[in-house]
């Protein structure tokens, strides 16, 4: 989930000199992350501290003079660099009081733009495409700058990109309705030009914005029919550009709505991998009015967030450390936004799909046991936001607290804020708040609020893309309640983290887990499943009369005559805790994909293995007799997921099964079982025949007003 | 063919399902029940009367058809003696010994909603729409107009008389008068309320009145109420809501504790006078049991010594047994509904292939298809012809046909109504069909209660009056009289049932009095008469090997008689000893057909309404631990096991709602279906009921 926070403005936007549709020539990166250096359109650049929206140094060129690009700051040299009338470089300091009396450079060729970033040396980008490092250029400003683009060839956008100490310059152009982009690289300079290939009939794109990602660099382009493009380069080529035009390869990654009106202009700009902000496009719920400021999801083809804008639109939208600067009207506003880690729950707007009823039904009966507090707080908290919502924590206050406090205070506050937030900001909030506390948990080792993570666990806002950590911390704090917690409210636990899980669990001795609190329902199963064992050996008898003679034949193959008993009388005793069994069904019960959960399931120890293998033996045995009798349960494992444990099993370790003597024995009798059970369906497989026959005779009464058959009598 | 009959002993046999036969049962209209004959009369809405004979599994004994526009609106007993009212104005008694009208006399009083006899056997009341309740004298042989009681000014629906005999309910459009029969007085009129709503303005008709000798009248009204009334003060006393529909009938037990209704909706509700405190002598009417077997409007009630019987537009005669009133559990006890006649309404000409359908007003004459190639059990076969419809024949005036025959070898038709005979010629010339009327029969041919070819197709015989049997030559220049074949002694009832013998040698007669006579038609003499049983004959036949004449009894019992003997054959005397599978006894439906295979001797074909059956007197008799209906077993088992499994009764279940089956001369069988889903769906829609979701 994205979140746009409530705006405030910078400054305002001066009244527009030239008839273009810029109000604001630039907003870039001060001096840190609280600075930003808004060049204007008219003549004067000011530098803001973005959070007491205060401008902190302002200066102007003299009348006559035009500023011809946004000015930068150059964090190497603690300068400001600018542009006047396309050739005059100017640099200053942040003292220097009078712009006429800085340094200022006059060059041989039309600058297009100053590109700065972060701790590296600014770039000067000329009109006619050539590229020079600032340094170098003011070294000697006469020197010739070639022509890289041909002569009617035009910039339309440029940025620089910069990674791993590299830089990498990019710069689309127009000639005659074609677009290309360049990307300059540095050490070797290597030019490199794609064609931007689109569709055909589509326009220019109107907005580009590139990040960096990994080694490649994602550029992101707008069309005015609302298509979002994505182009990925990598960063270092192995070109020289010798090889000529490139074709840009691209795919759609997002289709904006559009509204009746014909669109004019919009931007995009690039948060973070998923989110797009997109400007000038219309909400799609909102009619035509295209004031709107939007985060998109761009995996799930979302609309995240969304506010409206006052005034006129510029087309116009930077975004540095986390806040986006769109002037609009007659300002420029500073809107902070949050990009929560997506996930398809989160971006569906729901946790958790509840597929099975008897889930669902769980939900309500854990909230009984456990968590009837929330219930009552809800309440409370419904009747105490009217009286103090100003006592209640924000998030931030929160993350902060939790970074220094007490486990208790950190638990205490937890659960107030839990109790206190409204739903769709908990939802958001969740997430960060247990990221946070996994992480002081992480390194902190006398930290572990186990109350705070059940409670945030119980509010459903979590899943395990939320938050990836917690379930791997409680594996290490071996706090096995919260594993459980976890596994029956998470649906997307990687195959991995489940065998990781699966094996922390086996290797755990009994003893130790029985000293663990588990969730009642799941142990009264697993004590009504072994005592339904003892109670039927009781009665010893068969209740649904089955019996597979197969199993007598059998017996006789076999040399060894301990096997000379009832052929019935399997082994049917439970062989893991009653604790370890519950928790072992809730490994069952996940969802998994059987290609990505082999891999990992043979990681099981031997031993391990053959327990695990007991188990479902157990399981499978007990629901094949048992299967006329239902335990009340609300989360059991079903048969089928049962089998499907046991096939995988079996497959991951065939042949440590086939050799382990241990095994042996326990091989032998799902055998035999499984064979007794595959005699038994194919005989109701002939039932099913018969039945259909007489199903059909039923059916072919109707023949009309005569017919002629034939008729046998005995 | 041979190899085919040889390979298995019972054999597959070729079955024409034929349900072609577009027969509708006409709906009930009126019942009387004969508490002393035990006779259940039953009238239709085509006219016709039956007689049912309630403790002989209530075979129907006696039909005597309708005519056009009779309309009969009420039937009464007086004594042995049965009347009818109708529409037409007239009061019709019946000969119920020739199964014929005896007389009607007009009763000048317009259209005839009700009649009712008085317990006493002297009067007759009818209730007429002029608004006058008349009174008749019931003669010895006659009935005659004594007076009409204060004539009233709206119609008279439903009368009833006090068991005394001295006082007349009658109910009426709105009220319920009650008459003084000696003065012809009204002495009290009770008014009955219309329904509440809408229909308000319909007038409430009372639509059945009961008068009980306490005094109580309870009447059944188009408003949906059974109401009270007590006869001193003319006050209701109470009253119950049945239906949202009409109440149409009420009958109340000879012992006037039960009392039971019938309402449009198709169900029938009992009250019973119950003390409601244990052991005090203080009684009420309650209402106690419903029973819905119907679909349509009940027009008929009547409690009979152990059961309800209802009727209605569904035209299905229901015996519902009162479980109360029943001591031990039988056959008899069960739930028992008719839907067809006990008659044989299809006759075959099995030498080529024609079928007769006997409809009220006209005969049909079909053709049957024939196939191709052969199937395994089970199959269907290619049909190569379809069944062609060669001739449809209306009968002249207003009769309904009573009993019709066509000749084995398809060139007769009879048929006799229950004023005329006629006879005709077919003539069967590839596709061209021709058909003469023989005129200038024998004036003893003039009506007959059953018709019968000799199975050479020379003769035909024609029950008559008296338990007489007339023979006709038949030949190419006509009908010629021959002789009257008359029993030695015993009753006049009329016959029901004949068979000749395949040699031309003997005539069987069945009468309703159970009597069966056999007749040498070369001396054309009577041959002897076999001991009479207690249960009606409802199906015979004479093997054509052994002269054996084999008969099927109302009550499922089965006697195989030799002719020639004149005596039980012995696998008679073993089925007597040994008694009949209890599953055999307990079918409802009497048999209505008795064949024989020439090719396999020992093999008797029967039918009831649901099963065909195969009779091996070669094969054990099973007794009553051995299965009965065995065939599904025996399909499964091997030829070897067969032999120790198989016993003498071969049922075959596959056909249902059967009207008629009969054997061909190539071994195969045609099966005449009607089912009743078919019926259903031609009856008029019954009384929309809101049902739930719907």
């Amino acid at each position: 989930m994205a979140t746009l926070y409530e705006g405030y403005t910078l400054c305002g936007v001066g009244p527009v000199q030239n008839s273009s549709n810029i109000g604001i020539l630039g907003v870039e990166q001060g001096r840190d992350i609280d600075y930003v250096l808004v060049t204007d359109s008219s003549r004067s650049i000011t530098v803001y501290k973005v959070s007491d929206q205060k401008p902190t140094g302002s200066w102007s060129v003299k009348q006559g003079q035009i500023i011809s690009c946004p000015a930068v700051f150059n964090t190497q040299s603690q300068e400001y660099v600018v542009v006047t009338d396309d050739r005059v470089v100017r640099v200053w300091k942040e003292d220097d009081v009078n712009l006429e009396k800085a340094f200022k450079a006059t060059v041989s060729a039309d600058v297009l733009r100053v590109l700065s970033a972060t701790d590296s040396e600014p770039v000067v980008l000329f009109c006619c495409g050539a590229v020079r490092f600032l340094d170098s250029l003011l070294a000697s400003p006469q020197q010739p700058i070639e022509d890289v683009l041909t002569e009617d060839e035009i910039i339309r956008w440029s940025t620089i990109v910069k990674a791993e100490h590299q830089l990498v310059v990019l710069f689309s152009t127009e000639q005659r309705g074609e677009h290309c982009l360049y990307v300059q690289r540095f050490n070797p300079n290597t030019l490199v030009k794609h064609r931007i290939e689109t569709e055909p009939g589509l326009s220019a794109p109107i907005s580009f914005s590139a990040t960096c990602r990994g080694s490649n660099i994602h550029l992101l382009y707008l069309y005015l029919n609302g298509s979002v493009y994505e182009s990925v380069l990598p960063f270092r080529s192995s070109s020289t550009g010798a090889e000529g035009v490139q074709a840009l390869s691209c795919s759609l990654c997002l289709s904006l709505p559009l509204g009746e009106e014909k669109l004019m202009s919009g931007a995009a700009v690039v948060l973070d991998e998923a989110h797009v902000a997109v400007i000038g496009f219309p909400h799609p719920s909102a009619g035509a009015c295209k004031d709107y400021l939007c985060i998109w999801n761009t995996h799930f083809q979302t609309l995240q967030a969304s506010k409206e804008m006052a005034g006129r639109i510029y087309s116009q939208l930077w975004c540095y450390s986390g806040k986006l600067y769109v002037p609009h009207g007659k300002m420029l506003s500073v809107i902070p936004f949050d990009c929560q880690k997506s996930s398809l729950a989160a971006a569906m707007g729901k946790l958790k799909q509840t597929s099975r009823s008897e889930s669902k039904s769980r939900s309500f009966v854990t909230s009984w046991t456990c968590s009837d507090v929330t219930q009552t707080t809800e309440i409370k908290s419904r009747m105490s936001t009217r009286n103090n919502v100003k006592s209640a924590l924000t998030v931030d206050q929160l993350v902060e607290h939790i970074k220094t406090s007490a486990v208790e205070d950190v638990q205490a506050e937890v659960g107030e804020f839990i109790r206190r937030a409204p739903q769709a900001d908990l939802q958001l909030a969740a997430g960060r708040v247990a990221l946070e506390l996994v992480s002081r948990s992480q390194t902190d080792a006398n930290f572990y609020p186990q109350c705070a993570f059940l409670q945030l666990l119980e509010t459903r806002y979590l899943c395990y893309s939320v938050c990836p950590e917690l379930l791997s911390l409680a594996m290490v704090k071996k706090d096995f309640h919260l594993c459980q917690i976890a596994f029956q409210i998470f649906s997307d636990i990687p195959e991995a983290v489940t065998c990781a899980c699966l094996k922390a669990i086996l290797s755990t001795p009994d003893l130790e887990m029985e000293t663990v609190n588990l969730d009642t329902d799941s142990v009264i199963f697993m004590k009504e499943l072994t005592q339904a064992h003892s109670r039927s050996d009781e009665e010893g008898g068969q209740l649904n009369g089955f019996c597979p003679p197969a199993l007598e034949s059998d017996v006789s193959d076999t040399p060894s005559n301990k096997l000379q008993r009832d052929p019935l009388s399997l082994d049917m005793s439970c062989p893991v805790g009653l604790h370890k069994g519950a928790l072992l069904n809730e490994v069952l019960q996940t969802a998994y994909s059987d290609r990505s959960l082999l891999p990992h399931l043979k990681d099981l120890t031997v031993p391990q293995v053959i327990v695990f293998l007991q188990y479902l033996r157990f399981l499978y045995f007990k629901y094949s007799h048992d299967a006329h009798k239902q335990i009340r349960a609300l989360r059991t494992p079903s048969i089928s997921q049962i089998i499907d444990w046991v096939c995988l099993l079996l497959d991951a370790h065939f042949t440590v099964l086939a050799v382990a003597p241990e095994a042996k024995r326990l091989v032998f009798d799902l055998h035999k079982f499984v064979r007794s059970q595959v005699k038994l369906y194919a005989e109701l497989g002939k039932i099913e025949g018969s039945l259909q026959v007489l199903k059909n005779s039923k059916q072919s009464e109707d023949f009309g007003m005569y017919a002629i058959q034939v008729i046998e009598l005995f | 063919m041979m190899s085919t009959d040889l390979r298995s002993a019972m054999g597959e046999f070729k079955v024409h399902r034929v349900r072609f036969f577009d027969y509708m049962p006409s709906g009930i209209r009126a019942l009387a029940f004969n508490q002393d004959t035990e006779r259940m009369a039953v009238a239709r809405m085509d006219g016709s009367v039956e007689v049912f004979h309630c403790s002989d599994r209530f075979f129907q004994e006696k039909i005597i058809p309708g005519r056009e526009q009779c309309g009969i609106e009420g039937l009464s007993w007086v004594g042995e003696r049965l009347f009818s009212a109708g529409l037409n104005g007239g009061i019709t008694e019946y000969d119920l010994t020739n199964q014929k009208v005896k007389y009607t006399i007009d009763a000048y009083g317009g259209p005839i909603w009700t009649i009712t006899g008085n317990q006493q056997g002297t009067h007759l009341a009818v209730g007429c729409e002029d608004g006058t309740v008349k009174l008749f004298e019931v003669n010895e042989d006659q009935i005659q107009f004594e007076r009409n009681l204060d004539r009233q000014k709206s119609r008279i629906i439903s009368l009833s008389w006090h068991p005394s005999g001295s006082k007349i309910a009658a109910g009426m459009m709105d009220m319920i008068q009650v008459f003084n029969v000696e003065t012809g007085h009204s002495i009290h009129r009770m008014l009955a309320d219309r329904g509440a709503g809408t229909s308000r303005s319909k007038e409430c008709v009372v639509w059945s009145v009961v008068y009980l000798s306490d005094g109580t009248i309870i009447t059944g009204d188009s408003v949906g109420m059974v109401k009270l009334w007590d006869d001193q003060t003319g006050t209701l006393i109470k009253s119950h809501n049945v239906t949202k529909c009409d109440v149409l009938a009420l009958s109340v037990s000879q012992n006037e504790d039960s009392l039971v209704a019938g309402t449009s909706e198709g169900i029938v509700v009992q009250f019973q006078f119950v003390s409601m405190v244990l052991e005090k002598d203080d009684k009420e009417w309650v209402r106690t049991r419903t029973f819905r077997n119907h679909t349509h409007d009940i027009r008929a009630v009547a409690e009979i010594t152990t059961a309800v019987v209802s009727g209605g537009m569904d035209a299905q005669l229901v015996v519902r047994p009162l479980l109360d009133k029943i001591e031990v559990r039988s056959a008899a006890s069960a739930l028992r509904k008719i839907h067809f006649p006990h008659r044989r309404l299809v006759s075959c000409a099995r030498k080529s292939g024609l079928m007769l359908f006997q409809y009220p007003g006209h005969l049909e004459l079909w053709r049957l298809g024939e196939s191709e190639g052969k199937g395994t059990p089970g199959s269907s076969l290619f049909v190569k012809r379809n069944p062609e419809k060669l001739l449809q024949l209306k009968v002249k005036g207003e009769d309904h046909i009573r009993c019709s025959a066509v000749s084995p070898c398809g060139g007769w038709i009879v048929y006799s109504t229950a004023s005329t005979l006629r006879l005709y010629r077919l003539h069967c010339d590839n596709n061209n069909i021709s058909i003469t009327k023989i005129s200038k029969l024998p004036k003893v041919l003039s009506s007959a209660n059953q018709l019968c070819f000799s199975s050479d197709s020379s003769h035909l015989f024609s029950a008559s009056a008296q338990s007489s049997v007339h023979i006709a030559s038949l030949s190419q220049s006509g009908c010629k009289f021959v002789g009257t074949l008359k029993p030695k002694s015993g009753s006049h009832q009329a016959i029901h049932l004949l068979a000749a013998s395949e040699d031309g040698k003997w005539l069987a007669s069945a009468n309703s009095d159970h009597e069966v006579h056999i007749y040498n038609l070369q001396t054309q003499k009577a041959h002897c008469t076999v001991p009479v049983y207690s249960s009606a004959v409802t199906a015979m036949g004479i093997h054509p090997a052994t002269n054996c004449l084999f008969m099927m009894h109302a009550d499922q019992q089965m006697f195989e008689y030799s002719i020639e003997q004149k005596q039980y054959t012995d696998w008679s005397r073993t089925v007597q000893r040994k008694g009949l599978h209890r599953f055999w006894v307990e079918r409802d439906t009497p048999c209505l057909n008795v064949m024989f295979n020439p090719q396999n001797p020992s093999h008797v074909i029967l039918h009831d309404m649901y099963m065909l059956c195969i009779i091996d007197q070669s094969l054990p008799l099973p007794d009553d631990k051995t299965q009965f209906y065995n065939q599904l077993t025996l399909k499964s088992l091997t030829e070897e096991q067969r032999k120790s499994q198989s016993h003498a009764f071969k049922v075959c279940k596959t056909f249902k709602d059967i009207l008629c089956v009969e054997l061909m001369p190539d071994q195969s069988l045609v099966v005449v279906e009607r089912p009743l889903e078919d019926i259903a769906t031609q009856l008029p829609a019954p009384i929309k009921q809101k049902k739930f979701a719907t």
